[in-house]
C-alpha cells in the first residue's frame, strides 16, 4: 500500500508534466507558428486597431447597422453564456414578444409573426457572430434607408456575406454581422 | 425532415463505424503488449516513464491490488488539483487576474474533474486562470480518461482471460491509455481545431473598440488543447461558461462535427476492442447495436422535438419554422452556425456520452428534448457511454441481460463461457443501484431543502426538473447542466460533490471485484442450452433491461418535470 502511495505521487507529477505543461506548450508553438491568426483569436485590424474578433458577436443598436441576436451577455467576451430561461417562462415569452414588437417598429415591411425566430431568442454563447441570411434581409430596408442606399446593393452585400453549408454539408447558412457591417461601411468608400 | 439533416446524420455514423473498428483493433493490440505502428516512437518514451516512476510494468494485479492503486493515485491527483484551485490567485499565468476558489468551489471542482465528471460550478473565463486551465483542469481531463479506459480494459480481461493471474496492471494501463491513445489523437485534433478558428494561446485579455465606438473585451486562453481532449476524453469542462457553444471552442460547423465525432470515437472504438479481446467480434458488435438503437431513439426525439420549436415563442410572435434561409424551430439557447441537427446530435452524443460539454443550453430546450438529454444520463452512462465508463457500464448491464435471461430458462446464467456467480450478481446490483440511488436521493434532499431550492431560476415543473438534472449528472459523471441552476452553493458543491464520487467509485470498485472474481472462472465450451450473447436477440434483450431498469426508476419524477411540463407547454401555461 505504501508502494502504491510512492509511485501515485511519482505517476501524478510525471503525468502532469507530460500533459499539463508539454502538450499544451506543443500546442501552442505549432499553433503561433502554422496558424497565427486563428491561434490569436481572428483579430480583426482597421486603421492599426483592432476593432472586433470574426468570431465573437459584437452589440449593434444603429439604425446603420444589422443588429445581432439578442445576447444575454450582452455581448461581454469575458462573461458568455446563455439565458437559462425554460420553455414555460413567462419572461422568455415576454421578452420574446418584446423583441419582435421592437423588430417590427423599426423594420419597414417587417410583420407580427414573419419575424424570424433566431432574431428575437439569445444565442447558448452570448456571442454569436451569425444570423440567418432570413434575418439579415428583415433589415435590408432599414439600414438602406439610413444610409441612403438602395435596398440593392445592400441585399447585394448580405448575399455576398451569407455562407453556405460548410462542405455543403455541415451547419446552416448563416451571415457574419460584424463582417457585413464593416462591408457597409467600406462600402462606396 | 430535410434530406440534408438526415445526410448529417447518416455520414456521422458511417464515418464513426469506419474509425471505431480499426480503433478497437489497435487498442486490443496496445493494451494486450503487442506491437503496433506507433511502438517505435513511443515504446521508448513508455519505458523512459516506468523508470522514471518506478513502475514495475511485469506481472499482473489482483483486482483489489487493481483498486488500490486507482484510488491512491486519485487521491493524489485530487490534492494536487485542490490546491493549485486554491492557490491559482498567487501564481503566475493569471491574466483575468482571477483569485483562489473557496473551500467549498474547490472541493466541488477538483472532484469533478478527478471523476471525469467536469460538472463546473464556476465560469471558466471568471474562475480560472491559464495556469489551472492547463496545469490543472488539461492534465485531469487526460488523466481521469485514462483511468476510465483503464477499467473497461481490465473488465475486459477479467470476462475474457481464460488463466487465473490478476487483471492486468494499472500503471501500465494508465501509461498506455495516455502514450498511445489520448495524447496523440488530442494532438492533431487541437492543431485541426485551431486551424479552423479555436484559440490556443496565453495573451492577455484583448480590447476592442467596436464599430459604434464601445469597448468590448474579449477573452482569450489556451483553448484547443483543452477543446481536444475535453471531448475526445469524454470530460466536458468548457474552457468558458458557455462552453462548446463558445465560439472560440467551437467556431465552424466543421469544427462542431469533429467534436461530435471525437466525444464518441473512443467509447465505440472500445466496444470493438472488446470483441477483438472475446476473440469474436460479434460480441463487441451486439454492444455497439444496442447502443446505436438507444442513441437513434434519443436523437430522432431530440430533433424532431427541438425543430418543432416551442409555440409560445410563435403565440409571441415569432416565426419558427424553417427554411433554407433560417433554421427555424427553438432558438432560444442555440447557434445559428450548427443549426437544429448539428446542435441535436452534439446533445444527444454529450448526454449518451458521459461528456456534458454543450453547444446549446439544455435548460432552454424544450421540456421532453431536455428531458432526453436527462434520461440519457440517468440510462447509466451506457449509450455509447464515457471513455471506459460506457462499456464496463454496458458489460454490467449485460451481465444483468444474462441473469435475467437465465432466471427465465432456468438454467446457470453464462457469459462467454463464464459463470455468472452470486457475488458477481451482487456486485452488478450495487453498482447499478448505487448510480440510481445516489441520483434520486441527492435530488430528493434537495428538493426539500430550502437553500437548494432557492439556486433555483425557472419556475413550474422546469424547477423541478433543474434539480433532477444537476443530481443526474454529478451521478452518472455527465458534468453538462441546466445551467439556470445557481450550483455555486456549499451545498451543492457538497452535495454534488459527493454524488460525483459515488457514481464514479461505488460504480468503479464493484467492476473490478467481477473482473477479478471472473478472471479466475473456468471457460465452459458453449451447449445447445447455452443463451448465445452474440447476436441480435441479446440486443434486443439488453436494450429491453436498460430501458426496464432505467423507465421503472424515473418514470414518477419524470412524470412531475419534463413530461408534466410538455403538456403545459402546448397548452400555453406560462410561469
Amino acid at each position: 500500500m505504501k508502494r502504491a502511495f510512492i509511485v501515485s505521487i511519482r505517476m501524478a507529477f510525471v503525468t502532469l508534466l507530460v500533459t499539463g505543461v508539454v502538450y499544451p506548450l506543443v500546442v501552442t508553438g505549432i499553433a503561433a507558428v502554422a496558424f497565427p491568426r486563428q491561434a490569436a483569436g481572428s483579430l480583426i485590424e482597421r486603421d492599426g486597431k483592432i476593432v472586433g474578433s470574426t468570431l465573437i458577436g459584437q452589440a449593434f443598436s444603429s439604425d446603420r447597422y444589422f443588429h445581432p441576436r439578442p445576447s444575454a451577455a450582452d455581448y461581454d467576451g469575458t462573461a458568455s453564456g446563455p439565458s437559462n430561461l425554460g420553455p414555460t417562462s413567462k419572461r422568455l415569452a415576454g421578452d420574446v414578444s418584446t423583441r419582435v414588437d421592437e423588430v417590427v417598429e423599426a423594420n419597414p415591411g417587417a410583420s407580427k409573426s414573419a419575424v424570424p425566430v433566431d432574431l428575437v431568442t439569445a444565442s447558448a454563447s452570448g456571442l454569436d457572430p451569425h444570423v440567418s441570411p432570413a434575418s439579415a434581409k428583415l433589415q435590408v430596408a432599414r439600414v438602406a434607408s439610413a444610409r441612403g442606399l438602395t435596398a440593392e446593393q445592400v441585399l447585394g452585400l448580405v448575399e455576398e456575406h451569407t455562407e453556405g453549408r460548410q462542405l455543403g454539408l455541415l451547419g446552416e447558412p448563416r451571415v457574419n454581422v460584424l463582417e457585413l457591417n464593416i462591408a457597409l461601411d467600406e462600402f462606396g468608400k | 425532415m430535410p434530406v440534408n439533416d438526415v445526410a448529417y446524420f447518416i455520414v456521422y455514423f458511417v464515418l464513426l463505424v469506419a474509425a471505431a473498428v480499426p480503433l478497437g483493433i489497435y487498442m486490443k493490440r496496445v493494451f494486450e503488449g503487442e506491437r503496433t505502428f506507433a511502438h517505435p516512437v513511443l515504446e521508448p518514451v513508455e519505458r523512459v516513464v516506468y523508470r522514471v516512476t518506478g513502475v514495475d510494468p511485469e506481472g499482473d494485479m489482483s483486482w483489489t491490488g487493481y483498486a488500490a492503486a486507482l484510488l491512491a493515485f486519485t487521491m493524489a491527483c485530487f490534492v494536487v488539483l485542490f490546491a493549485l484551485l486554491r492557490l491559482q490567485g498567487f501564481l503566475p499565468l493569471n491574466a483575468g487576474g482571477v483569485p483562489g476558489m473557496t473551500t467549498a468551489l474547490a472541493f466541488n471542482t477538483a472532484v469533478s474533474f478527478v471523476t471525469n465528471t467536469n460538472w463546473q460550478a464556476y465560469a471558466g473565463e471568471a474562475s480560472a486562470s491559464y495556469l489551472t486551465q492547463m496545469l490543472g483542469l488539461t492534465w485531469q481531463n487526460f488523466v481521469s480518461a485514462a483511468v476510465g479506459i483503464s477499467v473497461a480494459v481490465a473488465f475486459a480481461r477479467g470476462l475474457t482471460r481464460s488463466v487465473c493471474r490478476g487483471i492486468g496492471n494499472f500503471w501500465v494501463d494508465l501509461v498506455r491509455s495516455l502514450l498511445y491513445v489520448l495524447i496523440p489523437i488530442s494532438l492533431v485534433l487541437a492543431l485541426v481545431l485551431v486551424s479552423q478558428g479555436v484559440i490556443q494561446n496565453v495573451s492577455p485579455f484583448t480590447s476592442v473598440t467596436t464599430l459604434e465606438g464601445a469597448s468590448q473585451t474579449i477573452a482569450q486562453g489556451p483553448v484547443a488543447s483543452q477543446e481536444a481532449i475535453k471531448e475526445l476524453g469524454t470530460n466536458g469542462g468548457g474552457f468558458f461558461n458557455a462552453n462548446s457553444a463558445h465560439p472560440y471552442e467551437n467556431p465552424s460547423p466543421l469544427t462542431n462535427f469533429l467534436e461530435t465525432f471525437a466525444i464518441l470515437v473512443i467509447p465505440a472504438g472500445l466496444t470493438m476492442m472488446f470483441g477483438k479481446m472475446a476473440g469474436n467480434m460479434r460480441q463487441g458488435w451486439v454492444l455497439l447495436a444496442a447502443m446505436f438503437v438507444l442513441f437513434a431513439v434519443g436523437l430522432t426525439a431530440i430533433y424532431g422535438l427541438e425543430r418543432a420549436g416551442n409555440p409560445n415563442l410563435a403565440r409571441a410572435g415569432a416565426d419558427i419554422s424553417a427554411a433554407a434561409d433560417r433554421p427555424g424551430g427553438n432558438m432560444e439557447g442555440k447557434e445559428v452556425r450548427f443549426g437544429q441537427a448539428g446542435t441535436a446530435l452534439f446533445e444527444n452524443a454529450t448526454t449518451a456520452a458521459s461528456c456534458g460539454a454543450v453547444t446549446a443550453s439544455h435548460d432552454s430546450m424544450t421540456p421532453l428534448a431536455g428531458g432526453m438529454t436527462m434520461l440519457n444520463i440517468a440510462l447509466g452512462e451506457v449509450i455509447f457511454g464515457g471513455v471506459g465508463a460506457g462499456l464496463y457500464g454496458m458489460l454490467i448491464f449485460a451481465i444483468l441481460s444474462v441473469f435475467i435471461a437465465g432466471l427465465m430458462v432456468g438454467r446457470t446464467p453464462e457469459y462467454l463461457g463464464k459463470k455468472i456467480g452470486p457475488t458477481d450478481m451482487k456486485l452488478a446490483m450495487l453498482a447499478i443501484l448505487a448510480l440510481e440511488a445516489g441520483i434520486l436521493v441527492i435530488a430528493g434532499i434537495s428538493a426539500v431543502t430550502p437553500s437548494a431550492v432557492a439556486s433555483v431560476l425557472n419556475a413550474g415543473p422546469h424547477g423541478l426538473t433543474e434539480i433532477l438534472y444537476a443530481a443526474t449528472s454529478a451521478v452518472g459523471n455527465n458534468g453538462s447542466a441546466f445551467g439556470g441552476l445557481s450550483a455555486n452553493t456549499t451545498f451543492y458543491n457538497v452535495a454534488l460533490g459527493i454524488g460525483m464520487l459515488i457514481g464514479r467509485y461505488l460504480f468503479i470498485v464493484p467492476v473490478l471485484g467481477i473482473a477479478g472474481s471472473m478472471a479466475c472462472k473456468k471457460v465452459a465450451p458453449p451447449t445447445s442450452g447455452t443463451f448465445p450473447t452474440d447476436g441480435p436477440l441479446f440486443t434486443g434483450l439488453l436494450i429491453g433491461v436498460i430501458v426496464i431498469v432505467g423507465a421503472l426508476t424515473f418514470f414518477p419524477v419524470y412524470a412531475l418535470g419534463p413530461i408534466v411540463e410538455q403538456f403545459m407547454m402546448n397548452a400555453g401555461t406560462l410561469f
